[in-house]
C-alpha cells in the first residue's frame, strides 16, 4: 500500500508542475471569454428530448473524500439499483461487474484512512475511445463516455487500456434489465453516469443517495458553466485528477486528499 | 366435350377459391394485440410499420445512444408499452407474443430483447380500462 502511494505522490508532484501551468492557461483563456460578455447563455440542465447533446456543457463529478463516510455504501447500492446490476455476490465473484467501487485508502506513514468511490472517469481523452476496435467506445457530446453496445463485439481491448479499472464484461445471460438500462451477455459496461436521468434533468443515482444519506460527498453539475456550483468549486479549491499524469483529463474530480 | 371441360374447370376453380378464402386465416402468425392496452392505432400505418419498424428502430436507437435523443414515438420503450401482452406484460416468450409470434413466422432473428427489457411497466391506466377485447393480426391479405 505504502509503495504505490510513494510512487503516485511523486507522479502528483510533477503534475502539479503542469496542472498549474495549465490552470494558468486556461484562467487566461476563461477571461478571455468571459470578459467580451460572451457567456450568456445559460446551460439549461434538462434539454428538450428532440434535442441533441451539445458540447456546450460538459457533465462532471467532485468527490470530497473528506465527506465520504468509511463504510457507507450508499452510492454503490444505489447505482446498482438504478442500473439493474446485480450487487456483488458474497464471496466476490472475479466477474462480477463493477460499476463504481469504494476504495479505502490509508497512509502507512500517518495512518490517516479515508474512502471514496471510483467510477468511470469520463475523461476527456478516454483510452477506452482510443483503443476500441468498432467505434463502440464513444464519448458524447456533454463529455459522458459509453458503450453502445450494439457495436461492441466484446474483445474487451477497452478494459485493458482504462487506468481506472472502470469497466467490466457481463459474462452471463440476464434477463428482466431495467428498461432504461439495456444490459447483455457479451459486452463491456461502465458507468453511464446515469445518462437516462441526465437527459432528464436528474442527478445520477450515486449522488442522489449520497445526498439523501446525508453526506453530500459528490457534486454533479456542468463544469463549462462558470455559474455551476461544481465550476465555482474546482476554480477555489485545490482538487486532483485521478491519475493526472496521464492527461486524459477526467470529469470526475478528488478533493479532500 | 369441350362444355364438359369448361364446366369441369370452372369446378375445380371454384372449390380452390373456396378452400383458400376458408383457410385464408390459418396462414399467418397468431398474433394477439390487446386493444384495451394498444389503443386503434400503431404509430404509423399497419402495413408500414409491417415492413419498416427495424428501420425506425435502427435510427431511433443511434439517435438516442448516441445523440440523447429521447423522443417516444418510435422509441422500443414505446413499442413494448403497447404490444406487451396483457398476461405477462412481455412481447416474447411464445409464439403468441407480438415480437416473437412474427419473426418466428417470418424466420428472422430477434436480438433485441437479449439486452432490452422485454417487459413493459404495467401501465397504470391499463386498470381502469374495460375488459381486453383481443383482434388477431397478421392474416394475409
Amino acid at each position: 500500500m505504502n509503495q504505490p502511494q510513494n510512487t503516485e505522490n511523486q507522479a502528483a508532484q510533477t503534475v502539479d508542475e503542469h496542472r498549474r501551468n495549465f490552470i494558468g492557461t486556461s484562467a487566461a483563456l476563461a477571461g478571455l471569454t468571459i470578459a467580451p460578455g460572451v457567456m450568456v447563455y445559460g446551460i439549461a440542465h434538462s434539454k428538450p428530448e428532440q434535442e441533441a447533446v451539445t458540447n456546450k456543457v460538459r457533465w462532471g463529478m467532485l468527490i470530497d473524500s473528506s465527506k465520504c463516510a468509511d463504510g457507507c455504501t450508499d452510492c454503490v447500492s444505489a447505482c446498482f439499483t438504478e442500473n439493474g446490476v446485480s450487487l456483488p455476490s458474497t464471496p466476490p465473484k472475479e466477474t462480477d461487474s463493477q460499476w463504481i467501487r469504494k476504495v479505502e485508502l490509508k497512509d502507512m506513514r500517518t495512518g490517516r484512512e479515508q474512502s471514496l468511490p471510483v467510477m468511470c472517469q469520463h475523461c476527456e481523452e478516454p483510452p477506452c475511445v482510443d483503443v476500441c476496435p468498432t467505434g463502440a467506445s464513444f464519448k458524447r457530446a456533454d463529455g459522458i463516455v459509453l458503450v453502445d453496445r450494439h457495436i461492441c463485439i466484446g474483445c474487451r481491448y477497452c478494459m485493458m487500456a482504462c487506468p481506472y479499472k472502470a469497466r467490466s464484461f457481463v459474462h452471463e445471460e440476464l434477463t428482466d434489465q431495467s428498461p432504461d438500462v439495456p444490459r447483455g451477455k457479451g459486452c463491456v459496461e461502465s458507468c453511464t453516469m446515469c445518462v437516462h436521468r441526465v437527459d432528464r434533468g436528474e442527478k445520477p443515482a450515486c449522488v442522489e443517495a449520497c445526498t439523501k444519506a446525508g453526506h453530500e460527498a459528490i457534486l454533479f453539475g456542468d463544469l463549462n458553466d462558470p455559474n455551476s456550483e461544481i465550476a465555482k468549486r474546482i476554480a477555489s479549491k485545490a482538487t486532483v485528477q485521478l491519475r493526472a499524469d496521464l492527461a486524459l483529463n477526467p470529469g470526475v474530480r478528488y478533493e479532500g486528499f | 366435350m369441350w362444355k364438359w371441360t369448361v364446366g369441369i374447370i370452372a369446378v375445380l376453380c371454384l372449390s380452390i377459391a373456396y378452400a383458400t378464402s376458408s383457410s385464408a386465416p390459418s396462414v399467418g402468425p397468431k398474433i394477439v394485440i390487446d386493444k384495451s392496452r394498444a389503443g386503434d392505432r400503431c404509430v404509423e400505418d399497419e402495413d408500414f410499420m409491417r415492413r419498416n419498424h427495424m428501420k425506425l428502430l435502427m435510427h431511433q436507437r443511434d439517435e438516442t445512444m448516441h445523440k440523447g435523443i429521447r423522443t417516444e414515438k418510435y422509441s422500443l420503450k414505446n413499442c413494448i408499452s403497447c404490444h406487451a401482452s396483457t398476461k405477462d406484460d412481455r412481447v416474447i416468450g411464445s409464439d403468441e407474443h407480438f415480437c416473437q409470434g412474427c419473426h418466428t413466422y417470418a424466420s428472422v432473428k430477434l436480438d433485441c430483447w437479449e439486452c432490452h427489457a422485454n417487459k413493459a411497466r404495467p401501465k397504470a391506466a391499463t386498470a381502469t380500462l374495460p375488459a381486453a377485447t383481443e383482434s388477431v393480426a397478421g392474416e394475409k391479405k
